[in-house]
């Protein structure tokens, strides 16, 4: 009963900040509002005994790459009007329309799915051998260490790159 | 019902009317150390010592007139001061005063990681301030602190993940009995680590040595030049809850923090009837003490010195550390 | 309805995934563009999250901490081509960012 209530409260406000975001005027509020819907996807997480990805989602997401945005805002911000020009050519009426057709097919699909039952494959994942009682950052470790090892390394690599392309990019002189 | 929503809200309102009375009495802490380290007496007036100083300064700061410069933002101007002072204060929510269920709110298994991601959001009020106020000064100010703070969080975060691995556990009271059971506080074990995250802990408040961003003398006070009155309270009260919490959390980490000297050792035992708690606050007014006396006796660091040290110093600093915590525990 | 099941998590991804594809489709300036991407990853994360929490494997949550460093890096790079942009052309409106030289 709390769960759910919990549960549709978050919903709404996430689905709402979201809106938010994609309809305000200033970029810099839409910043605002999305960090705060990442930290209630965050305390979504925690409802689903996930808390090491909560923490993780507040640290990364929340707290490291919506600063990066606002710093690209406020950078872009500083010395020109909100946009005036608009391209003729654009249907954004329709774009909103078939967006909302597309998400009614999804949710039929979902709710068509879930009514006739399906097949549950029962843990059959590399994770699921791990009792999930223990505690959950100490698990997702040993996961990670052992059978995601390769992907672990390869997303390090990633990240080094990233950041010396992004330099690279930014840069001012070379 | 009663012990999952009564007694957790009791305890808030317990603990977040202790902080904010004790954030009040550290500015007047503040002021008389200063004082007394220059030379002379600091607020002597009101009250005997000056002791009232801290409830005057509250009382002066809310009466004072709200002004907003005529072109903010006024949405992020209000915003501003709030989502720089609620992290702040929910960080003490995991934060433990005794061994007792009794004396922390809430025990995360991953209450270390807390800490860092919810101070991490702390920049945001930083960053949207120096923006709201629409005034050149501020704006700078604003991007140089919220550079500096996330350049220590890293050094602060990778020196952190080293204690971890000494102690083995993220939730905090489980580090301070992996210390009772190792009978040595870690600050012993990890000098190294200790000296890093007090100096990347007082980089991330703002304190001197680091406070380029917000001095007078500087930018004309930084990001909350156009702050006045409760808005600016709002600010002063998240930078001096944050110096609590950055003493609190290096007194739990390193200093043991509810146990006494030598905790197993059974000669000492008659230090049993000082109760935990007490232990755990004298070791944060000691922290405060020292944070104090750096801001009174160390001159500023400039930006790009603050940045090179950080980044060049501090970081790979931070790196060794990690490797030699890995290698001596697999090796012992 | 008052038991929250995984179909509800997955309804709820389903609506922050599409008004993320909206916010793609119909915004102007890059950076929001950029914004409602970030709100499609998270939308997909929700899901995992929601589906490793009932099928008790941890392959979801792995799978997450994937997304969101891949996220990271994706937005690192992202900003920077928008700030060289930036530097040249003087716009973020992508309805200006049609010609390939300058």
């Amino acid at each position: 009963m709390v769960e759910a209530f919990m549960f549709y409260l978050l919903a709404t406000l996430i689905l709402g900040l979201a809106v938010m975001v994609i309809t305000a005027r200033s970029a810099v509020h839409s910043v605002v509002f999305l960090v705060v819907n990442f930290l209630l996807v965050a305390v979504l997480y925690v409802m689903l005994s996930a808390e090491f990805v909560a923490v993780i989602q507040v640290l990364v997401y929340a707290g490291g790459i919506v600063v990066l945005y606002l710093f690209v805002v406020m950078l872009v911000n500083l010395k020109r009007e909100p946009e005036q020009y608009t391209d003729p050519r654009r249907l954004g009426v329709l774009g909103t329309v078939l967006g909302g057709a597309v998400l009614a097919q999804l949710v039929g699909i979902a709710v068509y799915s879930s009514i006739r039952g399906s097949t549950v494959v029962d843990g059959a994942g590399l994770g699921s051998d791990t009792p999930f009682a223990v505690g959950n950052t100490e698990q997702l470790g040993w996961v990670l260490y052992t059978s995601y090892l390769i992907p672990f390394e390869l997303a390090s690599m990633l990240l080094l790159v990233a950041m010396i392309g992004a330099i690279v990019l930014a840069k001012q002189n070379l | 019902m009663v012990d999952t929503v009564v007694v957790p809200l009791l305890k808030i309102a317990v603990l977040l009317n202790a902080v904010l009375v004790a954030v009040t009495f550290l500015v007047l802490m503040e002021r008389k150390v200063i004082a007394w380290a220059q030379s002379r007496l600091g607020p002597m007036r009101v009250g005997p010592y000056g002791i009232l100083q801290a409830l005057a300064d509250p009382i002066k700061l809310i009466l004072k007139e709200d002004i907003t410069p005529v072109k903010a933002d006024k949405f992020l101007f209000t915003l501003a001061p709030i989502m720089s002072l609620v992290p702040a204060l929910v960080v003490f929510s995991v934060v433990p005063f005794g061994p007792d269920s009794l004396y922390y709110i809430s025990d995360i298994n991953v209450g270390l990681l807390f800490i860092i991601s919810v101070t991490s959001i702390g920049v945001y009020g930083i960053i949207l301030g120096g923006w709201a106020s629409n005034s050149k000064y501020p704006l700078l100010a604003s991007l140089r602190a919220s550079a500096q703070l996330i350049s220590y969080e890293i050094a602060v975060t990778m020196t952190l993940v080293s204690v971890i691995l000494t102690a083995g556990t993220l939730s905090l009271i489980g580090i301070v009995e992996a210390q009772q059971e190792s009978g040595l506080w870690f600050g012993f074990i990890q000098p190294v680590a200790f000296v890093l995250v007090f100096i990347g802990g007082m980089a991330e408040t703002n304190r001197l040595p680091f406070d380029m961003p917000e001095a007078e003398t500087e930018l004309t006070g930084g990001f909350h030049t156009e702050y006045s009155g409760m808005r600016f309270s709002l600010f002063f009260l998240a930078e001096y809850a944050n110096i609590i919490v950055i003493s609190a959390v290096v007194v739990i980490i390193f200093f043991g923090g509810w146990l006494r000297p030598f905790p197993n050792v059974a000669a000492l035992s008659f230090l049993d009837i000082i109760p935990a708690w007490t232990w755990f606050i004298g070791k944060i007014f000691f922290f405060l003490y020292i944070f104090i006396w750096i801001r009174a006796t160390l001159p500023r660091y400039r930006y790009d010195q603050l940045m090179a040290l950080g980044w060049k110093v501090l970081i790979p600093i931070a790196i060794g550390n990690l490797v030699l915590t890995g290698v001596a525990k697999v090796v012992l | 309805m008052f038991e929250i099941t995984p179909l509800h998590y997955s309804l709820l991804s389903a609506a922050l995934f599409m008004i993320g594809v909206i916010g793609v489709l119909v915004r102007r300036n890059i950076i929001i563009i950029f914004m409602s991407i970030e709100l499609i990853l998270n939308a997909v994360n929700i899901n995992l999250v929601a589906l490793s929490s009932q099928l008790q494997d941890l392959s979801g949550q792995v799978f997450v901490v994937f997304v969101i460093a891949v996220a990271a890096a994706e937005a690192a790079v992202g900003l920077g081509i928008i700030i060289a942009f930036y530097r040249n052309k003087e716009t973020v409106n992508i309805d200006e960012m049609q010609i390939m030289r300058w």
